[in-house]
């Protein structure tokens, strides 16, 4: 075994891994304890990024360190291969052995790495009751539900005590409900891990409730870094924008006018920025209307095409095209006083106070946080 | 109109409409002509010469037939000739099916091919092969001869290589397609976890493909009892040397029928027995340890 790297010691990742004609090109950092959320659509490269960081897809250029110590360097040929990285995976579909029981497929990493029998059966029957799971020590992965078997994995994971937890979508496969008791669960067990941990979704609410900061991926490329708040307030790109359910638009500001690149403007006094910016709005802020309101300084007016409605769980959302086209979030009363229908010719109207402007370039830098 | 054209009505019993809404489709139970009779057929020539053999043995002196013909002494030399043969099958041909379901290297194909040529070949020509390679004139039985004293050729080790030869390839094939359809998720698992290749093999893959191991190893086992060419070739036919079961089968056909009757029985009885223990332990599917 190579060195243990000391607990608690920091990831840092810049590299480029390639599989097959994908590329992902990115460099970040993880301080020990945070747990960073990795976000983004379908192919953006998380799981590609976290099977590199376990060890299981060497990086094509770059370098891993993980505490100090170089785990995978392309320059320098250096690679500690995924036996030896002591890396924590929870995978997406847990991958628990199924021949082995509960106790048995968590003392697998303890013993793997070297402890005999009975101290590996005693380090698993640690983590079986820290993680609840005492009572399922003796069961077969087959006979678990969803949630314990998520539990289950997390706790092999942990039982290598790694210095770096993976996590790759660890809710994606539980029922609504079960997801919502396990994920305030997780979150705990989170806490109380002490080195970097990754944890891939594309479930906002839940990078929002488990992620420290966030990382969004688009296309192998980090297009932002910062902290949930941040990212749901100011989203990047239209991806995160749709995700945290907000209007996102790109433009030029000039004085107090931000002139669109899709069309339209808005009037924001005194925002403050100048060049590319993106301005975000949120659904319930834009204001559906039969007639022109009144048009001030404080308020944007313009008009637009109902083109799609869609029953939320106590609104409903209005997919409205114009300059700028907008989705808007509307009471069900509202729809019906002015009967609205795909077609429906309405006003729009946003105050300028819930227009939120931002530079462009705003978190993606890519750099350490 | 004739039968089968749109609109003619056939009768369908309360039973089959229940047995048609469970399974979809046609009755499991209607089965077309043109494909019953051919099928009959086969199932004729494959149960009545046994049901024969049944019936013609001479159940009276079944035991006498039996002690005549060193019955048991074939039928131990076979038990254990065989079970010894699939050990060694076991023990190489695994990690060569390994190599060949988890390696990529030139020529594998053809390695492939080379393996599993027994399977194709006709027994007495691997006999012959066996016969130059290890014959006390053959090019590595000379050697093993002047370095170790050691002649293989007409003993019971020769014996066990002529059915360990034959029957390797069962075992390979079986082997290799469950390594090739085994999930590799629970190898990069147990990789990520801390197991070094050969931990993964032992406590990972083995386990995973239990089942397939275990009818492989069967497979081989009724293959090497069955063996007679090679062994004949190769080991020759002494009693309670060389002569296991299937050749003393041949034999006592020619003195003494009824002993080759009562042999063939029993062969017939450990095959079925085979057979069922395929169906309990592994056909099942899913049972592993």
């Amino acid at each position: 075994m190579t060195g243990h790297p000391g607990e608690g010691g920091s990831l840092e990742f810049d590299a480029t891994v390639r599989r097959g004609s994908f590329s992902l090109a990115v460099a970040f950092a993880v301080p020990p304890g945070q747990v960073l959320g990795v976000l983004g659509p379908n192919g953006a490269g998380k799981t590609t990024l976290l099977r590199a960081l376990a060890g299981l897809t060497p990086v094509a250029e770059g370098r891993i360190t993980l505490g100090g110590l170089v785990v995978d360097d392309a320059a320098a040929g250096t690679f500690v291969d995924a036996a030896r990285r002591p890396a924590g995976y929870v995978f997406q579909d847990y991958r628990l052995f199924p021949h082995l029981s509960v106790a048995e497929n968590v003392a697998f990493s303890p013993r793997a790495r070297g402890l005999g029998r009975a101290a590996a059966r005693a380090a698993a029957r640690s983590w079986l009751d820290r993680l609840g799971l005492a009572d399922l020590a003796g069961r077969k992965p087959a006979e678990l539900s969803g949630g314990q078997a998520q539990r289950v994995a997390l706790a092999r994971a942990l039982a290598g005590e790694p210095a770096l937890l993976l996590l790759d979508e660890p809710l994606a496969a539980l029922d609504a409900q079960t997801r919502l008791d396990v994920q305030s669960e997780l979150r705990q067990h989170l806490v109380d891990f002490a080195g970097p941990c990754l944890l891939v979704t594309h479930d906002p609410l839940e990078a929002l409730v488990l992620a420290d900061r966030l990382l969004v991926l688009e296309g192998g490329q980090i297009v932002q870094d910062g902290t949930p708040g941040q990212v749901a307030r100011q989203p990047a790109t239209d991806y995160v924008a749709k995700l945290v359910g907000l209007n996102l638009y790109a433009g030029r500001a000039g004085g107090s006018a931000v002139t669109l690149n899709d069309g339209g403007s808005f009037i924001i006094p005194g925002h403050g920025e100048h060049g590319d910016v993106l301005v975000a709005v949120r659904p319930s802020a834009v204001l559906v209307g039969g007639e022109p309101p009144h048009a001030t300084s404080a308020r944007n007016v313009w008009p637009a095409t109902v083109t799609g409605l869609t029953m939320l769980a106590d609104r409903v959302r209005l997919d409205l095209r114009g300059q700028p086209s907008a989705l808007a979030d509307v009471t069900p009363a509202a729809v019906t006083e002015l009967s609205l229908e795909p077609g429906s010719q309405v006003w729009l109207s946003v105050k300028a106070t819930d227009l939120e402007v931002y530079a462009r370039d705003h978190g993606q830098s890519g750099g350490a946080g | 109109m004739p039968a089968g054209t749109h609109g003619a009505p056939a009768r369908l019993s309360a039973r089959d409409r229940a047995r048609r809404a469970a399974r979809g489709g046609e009755s499991p139970r209607s089965v077309p002509g043109p494909l019953l009779v051919p099928a009959v057929i086969a199932v004729a020539f494959l149960v009545l010469p046994l049901a024969g053999l049944v019936v013609r043995a001479p159940w009276g002196r079944l035991g006498s037939a039996l002690s005549g013909a060193d019955a048991v002494q074939a039928l131990v030399l076979s038990l254990w000739t065989a079970t010894v043969a699939t050990g060694v099958c076991l023990v190489i041909g695994v990690p060569l099916a390994w190599v060949l379901a988890r390696t990529r290297f030139p020529g594998q194909r053809l390695l492939r091919a080379l393996v599993t040529l027994p399977l194709v070949l006709p027994p007495v020509v691997g006999g012959v092969a066996l016969l130059l390679a290890f014959g006390r004139e053959g090019f590595l039985g000379r050697l093993l001869d002047s370095w170790f004293g050691l002649t293989i050729p007409f003993t019971p080790l020769a014996v066990v290589m002529a059915q360990t030869f034959v029957a390797m390839p069962f075992l390979v094939i079986t082997v290799e397609g469950a390594l090739r359809s085994a999930d590799l998720g629970f190898e990069e698992a147990a990789a990520t976890l801390g197991a070094s290749r050969m931990t993964v093999f032992r406590r990972v893959t083995v386990p995973l493909i239990a089942p397939s191991l275990g009818a492989g190893a069967v497979l081989c086992w009724a293959r090497a009892l069955g063996e007679f060419g090679a062994t004949i070739t190769f080991a020759g036919s002494f009693p309670g040397q060389t002569e296991t079961m299937p050749i003393a089968v041949y034999y006592a056909l020619e003195n003494d029928p009824d002993a080759a009757i009562a042999l063939s029985l029993v062969l017939l009885l450990v095959s079925v027995l085979v057979l069922a223990s395929l169906r309990d332990r592994w056909l099942r599917g899913g049972a592993v340890q």
